[in-house]
């Protein structure tokens, strides 16, 4: 029999990324996989980032992570969203060659130490009571492990459905994991079902390119990795189209044959990602929605239409795609459709993503209920980080609101669980001001360096940047001018007589900071890159501030954690409701105790009293 | 820093002394703001005061870091118990900085977290939980029904709607939503600036009809005041003579007039004198008059005096009408009763007024929720204007407004916004 520290099954976004994690912190780690070919698959719509995404993928860089190095030599049309608004929401995003994609990830994985790549189906868990000890593979063999993280993805009893045809399946061609969620039947965990559509692909040299207008990627490409400053492939524009009144009609009159329509899916879809169905019934003063012509690659004619999403007839898919300015010829290659998987309710994890009750396993990815490849991978690498802690016997790792989109990501999928496929926004984050796509390096790669999961390289490029910011930050917050003085310079400036730092002066609205620099101080002896950055911690230093502040009040709440095994039914005075949601939500701090609706300030220091009670009494005794 | 926390600890309602606390980095500051700072833990009596006008005669009590209940720098104000006086001193508390009113438990969870409690102490807690959860359904208005629940109902919808719309154009820039987004929301903001000081306002005529008014009678020594009071009073609750200067200190009557709380004021003539005990009943008399709602000013035969200023709703009345008969529109005697019912009338008809508006902000922390929000969106207001607008930073300052209202309007999260813009906007590209 094998043996590993750490056992990662399923090899996609979260799954290779928890793998490596797991790896970097130096356990031994297997990843399981049903193909090896399949590793670093883009299921759905080619491109990695975005808003609220970028930041994650960013965050995942920033712990010498696989997405971002691996999205950077794959990027085909880099831009940077929001470019007009400020960095705090600008998210870098790329389109990728699904190829080169994938055989990055690949690469990443073979050279990775401590990480073994082994194909097999998993059809049974080893567990002795509560633990989990290992994983049984569908000819028999068994691999033990001191901790195991589960990415199942869509695959637990996966239905595919395309018009009133229904497939068994986790994408489709293969085949879903029905032993493995039969047997997941014995874990008694709370679950429910989610469905996702995919658009119909389409034979891009059966495009009319010539009819469609272009959008072009960035001229000063963004990377998604820190460690990387320009693209590695050829830049490609992408196509953009539209429906019209006779895409609607066609969609309309066959509405009963979609899947989601004629009543087959129960699971419920994401409402920021609607069929082309749905737009046309919950919009229907619309007269057209716009669509986006991906290419899947720079040697593949495939072309993923993001916008039209479908469970259509593949018929009907033809009709209402020729019906669109640019594809009235085009060739459909493999038809929409929506798919329908179980999801385990988030709520039943704890802050490292292990499973409550249960010693050694972890969830990740979209069997807690999210959706996307960077949702995935940053739950990936918080499960691979503590699977390993874990078995090496390490303190747990955890990422919370104040420092991070992945806590934020965390916090809500555990303490608030899903009613739709969740997703990230920048929204979601209280702090957005200060946890920026542009310093997910500075807020995070110092936990990693400490927790050892960085490599030389990185370690060394960032801590150069880290002391170069700091030199010239400091520098400039000695220069101080008066308002009168900044007034010389032609700034508008308050003239209340108050002096500024330099630092504080370099964010003028009406001026770009390069100008700034150059009128304030001997700018060309900074690098660019030093400059742009201090300009982005000072635009927000006002707000910074008061966001740290308050972020520090719900650390501390955050730091406040309550025992597993916390027994809600002996706290007297507690009233019933309070009672009752406390021991359903088995929150794991202060602060996600807080989040319970309902919840008083005098319960939370009723239940604080009894932790620091249990902890006096240990201490005693 | 972890923020300075006060709150009225004894109950509330009228009381012989009311305790306010203050625990915090800036309580001694804060105090140092009103009154000098009297060495820690000795009992010392102070005038406190705030933007130039005396809050009250207090017992202060100051604790240093490490030797109070909370374990932090504590201050306690005994104050006289009268509602006025707390109200003003926790008003004052909420306009200094890095100051805010205490959440229910907040100060015993300090204490907790500092290790300065007894653990049975907080037992005693448990018993507050089922009444306070009730107490915070009752709080938040949006449970009322009728005209405040519908107002409160409108300021959320306006304040999600114009998160929604800022949130859109942040979070889905690539989809089909509006390009510009900021006419809506600046009308939206504007709207709200103007319900929200509108309701500020209000505020105070809400506490008047609450804690009732004050009218002071005012006038030369020896007009007839007491007389009149006592005519008022309708017993000799004031004593009179025919020696100019009696009344020093000043003599308070409580009445029900017309269905309102009526505190009528007898006051000290004006006039210069030598008489340190006069003098004071004067200064005492002047400070009283300017911070009563209506002045009646007594005239007696000499007509106008100086010392206190005519505001608009304050009734000029030619007193002893039994004994001055110069022809003066409306001429009063206490002794004989001339005139009185008719002065009451228009007393209660001037008060009736003020005491009109639609405000609903009945609570001193509502009140404080709606300051808070109030400047948060004259921020956001400033931003979206700006022709360099920073969208994230409006929406930063609409989200603090929304925070601020969290007591007042539940709770507007993400979730809500996201429900807004999905509805209003077809998102998926």
């Amino acid at each position: 029999m094998k043996h590993f520290d750490v056992v990662v099954v399923g090899g996609g976004h979260a799954g290779c990324e928890a793998a490596a994690a797991s790896a970097r912190m130096g356990a031994k780690t297997a990843l399981l996989t049903l193909q090896k070919a399949g590793l670093g698959m883009m299921s759905c719509n080619p491109a990695i980032g975005g808003l609220g995404k970028g930041h994650l993928v960013r965050e995942i860089d920033a712990f010498d992570g696989l997405m971002g190095v691996a999205g950077d030599k794959a990027g085909i049309q880099f831009r940077l969203l929001n470019r007009s608004k400020g960095p705090a929401v600008q998210g870098p995003r790329t389109q990728a060659d699904r190829k080169l994609y994938k055989s990055a990830i690949q690469d990443l994985i073979a050279a990775q130490p401590n990480l073994t790549v082994i194909e097999g189906e998993v059809v049974d868990f080893i567990r002795h009571g509560q633990a989990v000890t290992g994983a049984v593979l569908a000819d028999g063999s068994e691999i033990q492990a001191r901790a195991i993280v589960l990415t199942a993805g869509t695959f637990l009893n996966g239905v595919i459905h395309v018009g009133d045809k229904r497939t068994s399946g986790g994408r489709v061609g293969e085949l879903p994991s029905i032993r493995l969620a039969d047997r997941l039947v014995a874990f008694n965990l709370p679950r429910g079902r989610l469905k996702t559509g995919t658009p119909p692909r389409l034979d891009g040299s059966t495009i009319n390119w010539a009819h469609l207008e272009l959008q072009h990627a960035d001229e000063q490409p963004t990377m998604l990795s820190f460690l990387n400053d320009q693209p590695q492939a050829r830049q490609i524009g992408c196509g953009i189209t539209e429906t019209n009144q006779r895409t609607h009609d066609i969609v309309r009159e066959n509405l009963e044959r979609s899947a989601m329509y004629g009543g087959h899916v129960v699971g419920v879809g994401p409402r920021y990602c609607p069929s082309i169905e749905d737009k046309i019934v919950r919009f229907a003063d619309k007269t057209s929605h716009q669509v986006f012509l991906e290419p899947e690659g720079l040697d593949d004619t495939t072309v993923y239409p993001n916008g039209i999403s479908t469970s259509l007839p593949a018929e009907v898919q033809t009709a209402y795609v020729r019906s669109i300015r640019g594809l009235e010829n085009t060739v459909i290659l493999q038809p929409g459709y929506a798919i329908e998987y179980d999801f385990f309710d988030p709520r039943c994890l704890t802050p490292s993503l292990a499973v409550k009750g249960f010693d050694g396993l972890f969830f990740a990815g979209q069997i807690n209920g999210t959706t996307g490849y960077e949702e995935a991978a940053a739950q990936g690498l918080v499960a691979g980080l503590n699977a390993a802690a874990m078995a090496l016997g390490r303190a747990e790792v955890l990422f919370t609101r104040t420092s991070s989109y992945i806590g934020v990501m965390v916090d809500d999928l555990i303490s608030r669980g899903v009613t739709e496929p969740y997703r990230m926004f920048t929204s979601r984050a209280e702090y957005r001001l200060i946890l920026r796509a542009d310093n997910a390096d500075q807020r995070l790669t110092p936990q990693a360096i400490a927790l050892g999961c960085v490599g030389e390289a990185r370690r060394r490029r960032f801590e150069e940047k880290a002391e170069l910011l700091a030199r010239y930050k400091s520098e400039l917050e000695e220069k101080t001018y008066t308002s009168n003085q900044l007034a010389g310079f032609g700034f508008k400036v308050r003239q209340d007589g108050a002096r500024r730092t330099a630092f504080g002066a370099l964010s003028q609205l009406d001026t770009p900071y390069q100008e700034v620099a150059l009128r304030l101080f001997d700018f060309p002896q900074m690098p660019e890159a030093v400059l742009a950055q201090l300009w982005r911690e000072s635009l927000y230093s006002n707000y910074a501030d008061r966001q740290s502040a308050e972020a520090e009040n719900l650390k501390r709440d955050e730091d406040l954690r309550i025992p597993a095994d916390f027994d809600y039914a002996v706290l007297p005075g507690l009233s019933g409701e309070l009672r009752a949601k406390l021991t359903q939500h088995r929150p794991s701090t202060i602060a996600q105790a807080g989040r319970i609706e309902g919840m008083t300030p005098a319960a939370l220091v009723l239940v604080l009293s009894r932790i620091r009670s249990r902890q006096t009494q240990r201490v005693a005794r | 820093m972890l923020e300075t926390i006060f709150a009225l600890a004894s109950g509330t309602g009228k009381a012989g002394v009311a305790v306010v606390r203050l625990s915090g980095p800036r309580a001694h500051d804060a105090l140092g703001r009103m009154a000098s700072v009297p060495e820690v833990r000795r009992a010392s009596v102070r005038r406190l005061q705030w933007q130039g006008v005396v809050l009250d005669e207090a017992l202060v009590l100051v604790f240093a870091q490490g030797a109070s209940f909370t374990g932090e720098d504590c201050v306690e104000l005994h104050l006289h118990g009268g509602r006025a006086v707390v109200q003003a001193v926790l008003v004052a508390l909420s306009e200094m900085p890095g100051l805010r009113m205490a959440e229910a438990g907040e100060f015993t969870r300090r204490a907790l977290e500092n290790g300065c409690l007894d653990l049975t102490q907080v037992e005693g807690l448990a018993d507050l939980i089922d009444a306070e959860t009730e107490a915070q359904r009752v709080q938040s208005l949006r449970v009322l029904s009728g005209a405040i629940g519908a107002k409160v109902e409108v300021w959320r919808r306006a304040l999600i709607r114009a998160g929604a719309l800022l949130e859109a154009t942040i979070d889905f820039v690539d989809e089909d939503v509006p390009v510009d987004v900021m006419p809506e929301v600046r009308e939206i903001l504007g709207g709200l600036i103007v319900a929200f000081r509108a309701e500020v306002e209000g505020a105070k005529r809400a506490e008047r009809v609450r804690d009732g008014f004050e009218v002071a009678i005012v006038g030369r020594p020896n007009a007839g005041k007491s007389t009149l009071l006592n005519a008022f009073a309708g017993r000799k609750a004031a004593i009179t003579s025919e020696i100019a200067g009696t009344t020093r200190d000043v003599i308070e009557v409580r009445m029900d007039l017309g269905g309102l709380a009526v505190t009528f004021l007898d006051t000290a003539g004006i006039r210069k004198t030598t008489d340190i005990v006069e003098a004071l009943g004067v200064d005492l008399a002047i400070e009283r008059a300017v911070a009563a709602d209506i002045r009646v000013f007594l005239l007696d035969a000499e007509g106008p005096f100086e010392g206190i200023a005519v505001r608009p709703g304050d009734l000029l009345v030619q007193g002893k009408a039994d004994m001055i008969a110069n022809g003066a529109e409306f001429a009063v005697s206490g002794l004989t009763g001339v005139g009185v019912s008719d002065l009451l009338g228009r007393i209660s008809d001037g008060l009736s007024l003020r005491s009109v508006g639609d405000g609903v902000l009945t609570r001193e922390r509502h009140r404080i929720a709606v300051v808070k929000a109030l400047a948060a969106l004259e921020l956001a207001q400033r931003e979206v204007e700006s022709e360099f607008a920073v969208v994230e930073i409006a929406a930063e300052e609409l989200r603090a407004a929304a925070r601020a209202l969290d007591v007042l309007l539940g709770r507007i999260d993400v979730e809500v916004l996201l429900g807004e813009i999905f509805s209003s906007f077809c998102i998926g590209k």
